[in-house]
């Protein structure tokens, strides 16, 4: 991947974040945590991959992006957002009570957004109705979806993933956001959905596993995976819940908590300086 | 009159359907020979796509296909598709308002032998709760098929339940016209009415034959749509005959009985009996005994009739 292009995406990363961290503070709820872990994924997918366009967020051909870790929302709207389809203002609007900008997406509302999602579990299964459907009238579109690593405990996401294999979706891309923690723990510890990988091969998956805050990679792995033919392809990304706010990192507790004003400052310090480096 | 199961009115009503949405697509959970997609598979089997016994995928499969603008019905028994799936159906299925069919077939007791576990009783009131779901309880094969076809035209997410046992067919499918929402006076009379639903609207057409020679005018009213119902209809009967009675073969709770009076308590406040699964679960044996343990057939809704015209 071009160097400029990596620092571009890591720029829109790092707005990203920000975003997130308005967001979520100006909401005073909301998920941080599992938000910043797929900040730079859906930058990724958002502003280099899919093809969509903001001025026709409903246009047939498009790429499909279904959210099925709905609670990463403050992640999905920054990048919207970011990529046009709102202003980045409206994420001071997350939450409120007279905002599009709902605590979990809705795609009745907010523009981009291809499913409403929020329930664990279920995403995937729209994103398989997606793809199905693309099959069905040869359509060329990609579609999407990114999963929580504690929502692998939901029975539907195996329910789906036997469906895709069966109908030979290659035209599918899961992502996994492996951050290893959920609301009561460590996955490990509350209820391992371990070895990922090979559950997804043995459901007769693609498996690629990357660094899920390393572009290169996630460029390697989707063009991989472009070219798998009559199997669906999963990517697990290895990710740290909460990257770049320090505080937040691997911390349990930012799960689904927003930060005080004192610690959006800090936070705010910490991610404004970032941008500034990458953009310096 | 014949006999034919609602569930065979689906699976002929999709192949009508399919001649006019060549879009349409047909997911079954491993019981289309039950529910009778196996009619339409026969016909279109590029059309028609087994998701496995996987109620709750098959629902958000159904969506995603909606999203993408295609015609989608996707087919259980009523316990699985309102019952196992219910929480897909609302979030990812309702809350987008997206166009999917759902054909729930072997609704209510007279699932006979199979017993409780199978015998749903509670699909109407789950599906009633959830905002902007159309319900719809054909009452035969005939209104059964209307009905399938009528969703050529008719956006947005709908329930369709179909029986398991073979009821008489009593509309003529020359003449035949289904209207999402109307109700149908099929019988007219001035002394009370019977508001049914679905394979009762046969039972209480004939209690209104038996009330008729014992000199008790009866109205029978055919409501096949539950959800969004004919408010006029009911209106006009409690007006009109001042008592009601409603039968249905599913619980009092949160089914037709509590629909009617619902309006009827915010319109025009009178006597309304409810007849119907009074909070039990069922049991295995003949769909007709069953009914009848129950107190679903013609004999019984004639002496609720004649019971609640002395209240």
């Amino acid at each position: 991947m071009d160097k400029s292009l990596v620092r571009d995406l890591e720029i829109a990363a790092a707005k990203v974040r920000i975003g997130i961290i308005e967001g979520v503070h100006s909401a005073k709820a909301g998920h941080p945590g599992g938000s910043l872990s797929c900040a730079d994924l859906l930058t990724y997918l958002y502003l280099h991959r899919l093809n969509v366009d903001p001025a026709d967020p409903k246009m047939e051909s498009r790429d499909r992006m279904v959210l099925s870790k709905g609670h990463a929302a403050p992640a999905l709207y920054a990048v919207l957002a970011l990529r046009g389809f709102f202003s980045m203002e409206e994420m001071k609007t997350l939450r409120k009570i007279d905002s599009r900008m709902q605590g979990h997406p809705d795609s009745l509302k907010i523009p981009g957004v291809d499913a409403s999602t929020g329930s664990l579990g279920q995403g995937i299964s729209a994103a398989c109705g997606m793809a199905f459907s693309g099959k069905l009238s040869d359509e060329s579109y990609k579609v999407y979806t990114l999963l929580g690593d504690g929502e692998l405990q939901e029975g539907e996401v195996w329910e789906a993933a036997m469906f895709a294999a069966h109908y030979q979706l290659d035209n599918l891309v899961a992502v996994v956001d492996n951050n290893n923690m959920q609301i009561d723990g460590k996955i490990a510890d509350v209820m391992s959905p371990y070895p990922i990988d090979q559950k997804f091969e043995a459901f007769g998956w693609h498996t690629i596993t990357i660094n899920g805050h390393d572009f290169n990679e996630m460029e390697k792995a989707f063009d991989d995976a472009e070219r798998v033919v009559q199997r669906p392809t999963v990517i697990i990304m290895k990710t740290t819940k909460g990257k770049g706010v320090f505080y937040m990192e691997n911390a349990l507790e930012w799960h689904g908590k927003a930060p005080n004003d004192e610690e959006y400052e800090v936070a705010m310090k910490e991610l404004t300086a970032h941008l500034a480096e990458l953009e310096g | 009159m014949a006999n034919k199961a609602t569930r065979e009115g689906y699976g002929d009503g999709l192949c009508a359907l399919a001649k006019v949405r060549p879009d349409l697509v047909v997911l079954d959970a491993d019981l289309s020979a039950a529910t009778k997609t196996c009619i339409f598979k026969k016909e279109y089997p590029d059309r028609h796509f087994n998701c496995g016994i996987a109620e709750s995928n098959m629902m958000g499969v159904a969506a995603g296909i909606a999203s993408t603008g295609k015609l989608v019905f996707a087919s259980s028994f009523a316990m699985f598709a309102a019952g196992r799936a219910y929480e897909i159906v609302r979030n990812s299925i309702a809350y987008p308002k997206l166009n999917v069919k759902i054909g729930a077939t072997h609704a209510g007791i007279s699932v006979g032998e199979d017993g409780a576990t199978h015998q749903c009783c509670e699909d109407i009131a789950l599906m009633r709760a959830i905002p902007g779901m159309t319900i719809i309880n054909p009452a035969d094969y005939v209104e059964a098929k209307a009905a399938v076809l009528a969703m050529a035209e008719y956006e947005g997410p709908t329930y369709l339940r179909f029986g398991r046992l073979a009821v008489p067919i009593y509309n003529d499918e020359e003449t035949y016209k289904f209207e999402v929402g109307k109700g149908i006076t099929v019988r007219d009379g001035s002394d009370i009415t019977i508001i049914a639903t679905g394979l009762m609207v046969a039972e209480a057409m004939e209690a209104a034959e038996t009330l008729a020679s014992e000199g008790i005018n009866a109205r029978v009213v055919n409501i096949h749509t539950i959800k969004p119902i004919d408010r006029e209809i009911i209106v006009k009967a409690a007006r009109e005959t001042k008592k009601i009675v409603t039968v249905e073969e599913h619980s009092t709770i949160g089914g037709l009985g509590s629909a009617v009076c619902d309006v009827v308590l915010e319109e025009y406040p009178t006597t309304v009996v409810k007849l119907g699964i009074e909070d039990v679960f069922g049991h295995s044996g003949a769909a007709k005994d069953l009914l009848r343990e129950y107190g679903l057939c013609a004999e019984n809704i004639v002496n609720v009739v004649k019971k609640t015209l002395k209240k």
